[in-house]
């Protein structure tokens, strides 16, 4: 017969066993989690509910986001850049100041536009409603949203006419806050420091090139453009340069950096025309 | 124990046992669910999950849609093949073993009377088979060549591995860098927004849409099958997010067989336009139309008698033309919807048409079982008219999640107009023979039942636990009693795996 002992010593044991696959779930609290299914996004006149987001980050998202949304889908191996971890609230594509959340319309327009060269497709089959549930849920991974607000957008200025002049000046630019030495003097991605650039969690990361692709990863206006320098590209080695360019210096970076795009421009044309050279980093400083 | 109760306890003990079953099956689709991971060929590309692009292997939904309409690719920069790993080979093969269970109605079947060893009449019954069986192979290999020039090439076998060429394309995407021109030259499947080569169920009657194939009964017209591929050139193009659609091809009216052995210089065309529209938290809904507009030769020259292959004239005319529509409603039901008005010319209500069949024999022989050679001087009948019909299919889907969905569909096809009218003494349509057609001869009705089941994918393999029914009614196609064609009731049940690798 089956001792008192025996039996407490099985129930133990099967209750051991049933606790172990919930340990994974401890470090987040119910009322954490509830704070953060219930978590809004508000972009114009629409609002996102997170859990009603669930099913269609489950079919379209899940495989490189992982089901906790920190980057380690089935798909993290095999995808290169590596997916975003949504728990560490660090985006690249932002109209905010280098290391403040974005808001809500950058992440609702990420998710349109996709990230170029990467297998961020572009999601603009979702309904709005739905892409603004996706913010939701996308901002419930992190407790960031909880404790922080968005960063304020930064002002653009009116973009001015671009001249010949401003082509030059935005080379001098590059040349000064030396963008080259990651991106290279024809924008190739091949600068001296491109090999050795890493992510903020060690991973290596390609310098952007110029020369491929069809459109920038953040948006493929000029302002859009001005805005990836300005404030730059968190959770990345490309720095905000808001505190090294001034805004109408930062337009003329934008036209010349349009001449190194492979795509048509009045900006390549009027480069062509002045027949600029290529940045020369042997130069003596200011004369590069 | 009275009878009753053992009755009442017979059916307690069935119900228990359905009961269950049902506990069982319910328990293994909740314990067993796996994240669905990705569809091979593509997913292995891309990193997506097969989910991703389809609402249920092999259905499209609108993001796969859109893949599909920008040339397989995401167009994120990275679609051309140079950027895969060289060992990356975009194919998947699908094959499915099945168990069915068939059940026709009013065969004729022959009755030996006094031991004899010769038929000495005939009766009209039910046949009903059983068994297991396999479907064809599928060999899909499918992407792109370089950015924008994408291809398809699909060998297929039927059970037997006899095979042919289901589709074979090549296609050039976003032509002076605008999505608004594709141009798909080969064999490839018409631009059906609701796809007959997707379709999510795999029984005789219920694995097509009938709409997609329907010929009214004796009509020698077989080149106005819009769910079939055909040979032709396409020109494609739609809206950056694929609100917006269109397709015009010009195909060859040989129903997609090659060898040019049907009609000479006879062309059909294939048009159609969609819009889809953003409904909040219901989804994007897509309504469209569709038209086929088509000739086909009637005449073949002969030798001997027998018609010739390739030589085909004396074009006639046929059009089919429709609406779709894609109706969701939030993220677990959908409606989708097709209506067709069809219209044969009158010499293909006869019969004429279809004298070189490619689907019955060798061309120029073979054993045709209707559509006859509009031979020099043959008069078309009096009372013989262009027989019309209407058509509209209803397919419900209720997806419980990316791994479980429950299909039904719904088809009927009405004759609005007979082949054969009131005015017919010797028409050749219809029954054969004879005098005018019954108003509802041809007539069909279809349902479907079915759901299937992915216990698991993987970024290397599709595997789908497949059960249906098909129920299939039509009227007045069976053996002729009198002065008309009995109606016809045909069932089939299907389980199967269905498995792509």
């Amino acid at each position: 017969m089956r001792t008192r002992l025996q039996t407490w010593s099985l129930l133990m044991s099967a209750t051991a066993v049933l606790a172990l696959p919930m340990t994974s779930f401890a470090q987040l609290t119910q009322a954490d989690f509830e704070t953060r299914i219930n978590m809004e996004s508000h972009i114009g006149n629409l609002t996102g509910h997170a859990k009603d987001a669930k099913a269609d980050y489950r079919r379209y998202c899940v495989s490189c986001h992982g089901d906790n949304g920190d980057g380690n889908g089935e798909s993290f191996p095999w995808v290169d850049p590596k997916p975003r971890d949504f728990q560490l609230g660090i985006f690249k594509c932002r109209s905010t100041p280098t290391g403040t959340l974005p808001t809500d319309q950058d992440l609702f327009d990420t998710i349109a536009r996709g990230l170029d060269r990467s297998n961020m497709p572009q999601w603009s089959t979702f309904t709005k409603q739905e892409r603004a549930d996706l913010v939701a849920w996308v901002k419930h991974f992190s407790p960031r949203w909880v404790n922080e607000k968005p960063g304020t957008p930064i002002t653009i200025p009116p973009e001015p006419e671009v001249t010949a002049e401003r082509i030059k000046a935005g080379r001098d630019v590059f040349a000064r806050v030396q963008c080259w030495k990651c991106h290279g003097v024809l924008g190739q991605a091949n600068g001296p420091s491109a090999a050795t650039l890493q992510d903020d969690l060690g991973r290596p990361i390609a310098a952007y090139n110029f020369t491929e692709g069809s459109r920038p990863k953040c948006g493929d206006t000029n302002r859009d453009i001005y805005r990836i320098f300005m404030t730059g590209l968190d959770g990345t080695p490309m720095p905000s340069f808001a505190d090294n360019i001034k805004p109408d210096e930062a337009w003329d970076l934008v036209f010349y950096l349009r001449t190194l795009m492979r795509q048509n421009s009045k900006e390549k044309s009027m480069a062509k025309q002045l027949g600029l050279k290529p940045v020369d980093p042997n130069a003596p400083a200011g004369q590069q | 124990m009275s009878t009753s109760t053992r009755s009442r306890m017979g059916r307690f003990s069935v119900l228990t046992s359905f009961s269950a079953a049902a506990l069982v099956l319910i328990f293994l689709v909740l314990t067993t669910s796996q994240p669905a991971n990705a569809l091979p060929a593509f997913a292995r590309k891309y990193g997506l999950r097969c989910s991703a692009c389809h609402e249920s292997w092999p259905m499209l939904n609108y993001f796969g849609q859109k893949f599909k309409d920008n040339g397989y690719q995401l167009m994120n920069d990275r679609d051309a093949p140079i950027w895969q790993n060289p060992g990356y080979w975009p194919v998947t093969f699908r094959i499915i073993p099945i168990w069915h269970r068939v059940s026709t109605g009013k065969n004729v079947v022959d009755t030996y009377a006094g031991g004899s060893t010769t038929p000495t009449g005939s009766t009209i019954q039910r046949i009903t088979s059983s068994g297991f069986d396999l479907s064809g192979l599928d060999f899909h290999t499918g992407g792109t060549l370089e950015k924008n020039f994408s291809f398809y090439v699909l060998p297929s076998s039927d059970a037997t591995a006899s095979f042919h060429f289901e589709t074979v394309m090549a296609r050039l995407d976003n032509l002076f860098g605008s999505p608004w021109l594709n141009i798909k030259l080969g064999k490839f499947e018409l631009d059906n927004l609701l796809s007959e080569k997707r379709i999510l169920t795999l029984t005789g009657n219920g694995g097509v849409y009938q709409l997609y194939h329907f010929s009214p009964v004796g009509d020698g017209n077989i080149f106005g099958q819009i769910g079939d591929n055909q040979l032709g050139v396409e020109l494609m193009g739609h809206s950056n997010n694929d609100r917006t659609r269109y397709s015009a091809s010009l195909l060859s009216s040989s129903d997609g067989n090659v060898g040019l052995i049907t009609g000479a210089n006879s062309y059909t065309g294939f048009f159609t336009a969609s819009q889809a529209f953003d409904v909040g938290k219901l989804g994007v809904d897509r309504i469209g139309a569709y038209a086929m507009v088509g000739e086909a030769a009637t005449y073949y020259l002969t030798s001997g008698g027998t018609p010739i292959a390739g030589s085909g004239i004396g074009n006639k005319s046929f059009h089919r033309e429709g609406f779709v529509g894609q109706f969701y409603f939030g993220q677990h039901f959908d409606l989708q919807v097709v209506t067709q008005h069809g219209w044969d010319n009158a010499w293909f209500g006869q019969g004429y048409g279809n004298a070189i069949n490619p689907n019955n024999g060798t061309p120029g022989g073979g054993t045709n079982t209707y559509g006859i050679n509009n031979l020099p001087g043959t008069p078309l009948p009096g009372g013989a008219q262009a027989p019309t019909w209407n058509g509209v299919l209803f397919e419900p889907h209720y997806v419980y999640s990316p791994q479980l969905i429950f299909i039904g569909r719904f088809e009927t096809i009405r004759m609005s107009r007979q082949a054969n009218g009131a005015a017919c003494t010797a028409c050749t349509g219809g029954l054969g023979t004879g005098g005018q057609s019954p108003s509802n001869l041809g007539n069909i009705s279809t349902y479907t039942v079915g759901f299937r089941y992915n216990p698991f994918m993987t970024p290397r393999a599709g595997f789908a636990w497949h059960n249906e029914y098909n129920w299939l009614h039509s009227d007045g196609t069976g053996p002729i009693v009198g002065a008309t064609g009995l109606n016809i009731n045909t069932g089939e049940l299907l389980t199967g795996f269905d498995f792509d690798f």
